[in-house]
């Protein structure tokens, strides 16, 4: 890789971070509108006018929407005139490390077992990165917070339980009750393998959110019949939207994964000049 | 909307879980490490009425400003509470509520308010700055004292026991058993 399209990889992974951590995507933006006017809870439309305010005081002040400004999961699409290179790797950490230090961004990565804090949010095995072949070199990097990533959970279930799917989601979101900072985005991968079916859940949190097909809203409305409410308070919005993604998998399988993305479901995209 | 200032009194015993109050004056952050910290070496504040925000905020040290203060998670603090309600303290603030031993401690003295979760960059434009205690521990862990203006909280638990989180669960709860899946 030359080191012109280093530096401009660098610089789009720091600058889609940066636009991730204070401007959400117009679709979840206009998710979180459409909530707050639906309401009928006067604490959850409390909740919701906050939600709000934040949106709007995070881009006039310039700064990220949480404090929780997560752990970046960076996807890119690769053209067959990049190389998929050691350096392609470097430059995305590098990105991260100018974005800890710009947006700033809060320190989040540790040692997973001395709890060692690298200062800069790269490490050993980060960032996670996810390659896709396609026609140019786009980044989009969607940070992670520990809140809603640690309500996620997987379940290999078995092949004669696809009817038990939607139970599971349910489950998981009941179990998660206030904790994720409701209302929630829920990214459901079904099927792959053990790895693939939680990869699936985390790209589904990439989709638009204001569309849902018939499966996803019956999982979404059965969520919000339980009125978990935002932030736990009680309310008719927990669940913005459900996203499900489904890869083919072994016949003797059945993997199902949820993975929770809080109310503050951010994306940043940028476009890479070759 | 029932405004209130810090150091907190027995004003605090007239809330009810649900009321939505805008609070101001000065608070202190603390997480799992700062509450070890001072049960171990004490207060670097007086806790009599004070206010704990449980908080891990982005702090631009060089200028000396918040920049971005949401509330964490106060499960985690729910067995290291009782020892700050003992020594004075008024109120604490967090998300998703705590637990019936942490309600118990604050029965008859103190109340637990809920801040918005994520809402960090509304946090911080009703702050400013005032100290950092314990800064060993690092910026997610330190004791930072802050002056707040005007912050919109909801009663999340009051002092005699009435828990909105708790009410909202039971509700969840029985609206699950009434789902039907289909088979």
């Amino acid at each position: 890789m030359s080191s012109l399209l280093f530096e401009r990889l660098a610089s789009a992974v720091a600058e889609a971070t940066r636009d991730a951590e204070i401007f959400l995507p117009p679709d979840v933006e206009a998710a979180l509108m459409h909530a707050a006017a639906a309401e009928t809870n006067p604490v959850a439309r409390g909740e919701l006018a906050n939600i709000l305010e934040n949106l709007d005081k995070a881009k006039s002040l310039s700064v990220p929407i949480c404090q929780d400004t997560g752990i970046p999961v960076v996807y890119l699409t690769v053209p067959p005139t990049v190389p998929v290179t050691k350096e392609l790797y470097d430059a995305i950490s590098e990105g991260i490390r100018r974005a800890t230090a710009s947006v700033p961004l809060r320190p989040n990565a540790v040692d997973p077992i001395s709890r060692h804090n690298s200062g800069d949010n790269t490490g050993q095995g980060l960032q996670p990165v996810h390659i896709l072949p396609g026609d140019t070199l786009r980044v989009t990097v969607l940070p992670k917070g520990a809140g809603s990533e640690n309500m996620s959970q997987i379940k290999m279930m078995l092949p004669s339980q696809t009817a038990d799917i939607p139970k599971f989601v349910v489950d998981v979101v009941m179990a998660a009750g206030a904790r994720p900072c409701p209302p929630i985005v829920v990214g459901v991968g079904i099927g792959g393998t053990f790895d693939g079916a939680a990869a699936l859940a985390k790209e589904a949190l990439l989709e638009r959110i204001d569309v849902m097909d018939a499966y996803e809203q019956e999982l979404c409305d059965a969520i919000n019949t339980l009125g978990i409410g935002p932030m736990g308070l009680g309310g008719d919005t927990t669940a913005l939207a459900v996203k499900v993604k489904r890869g083919f998998c072994h016949t003797a399988s059945l993997p199902v994964a949820v993975n929770i993305q809080c109310w503050c479901c951010r994306r940043g995209i940028r476009e890479v000049e070759l | 909307m029932i405004r209130l200032t810090t150091p907190l009194g027995a004003e605090v015993l007239d809330l009810k879980a649900g009321d939505r109050v805008l609070l101001s004056g000065t608070i202190y952050t603390a997480r799992d490490e700062a509450h070890l910290k001072i049960r171990e070496e004490g207060f670097p504040f007086d806790p009599k009425g004070a206010v704990i925000y449980h908080c891990g905020p982005v702090v631009d040290t060089e200028k000396g400003v918040i920049v971005a203060a949401g509330p964490t998670t106060s499960a985690r603090m729910n067995s290291l509470t009782k020892p700050m309600i003992d020594a004075g303290v008024r109120a604490l603030i967090g998300k998703g509520g705590m637990s019936a031993e942490a309600r118990e401690a604050l029965s008859g003295r103190a109340v637990y308010f809920a801040f918005t979760g994520g809402c960090a960059a509304l946090a911080a434009s009703c702050m400013e700055l005032a100290a950092c205690h314990y800064p060993e521990l690092g910026m997610a862990e330190a004791v930072w004292e802050i002056r707040i203006k005007d912050m919109p909280l909801v009663v999340g638990i009051d002092a005699h026991g009435g828990d909105l989180f708790a009410d909202v669960a039971k509700g969840v709860a029985e609206r699950y058993q009434q789902l039907h899946w289909e088979k």
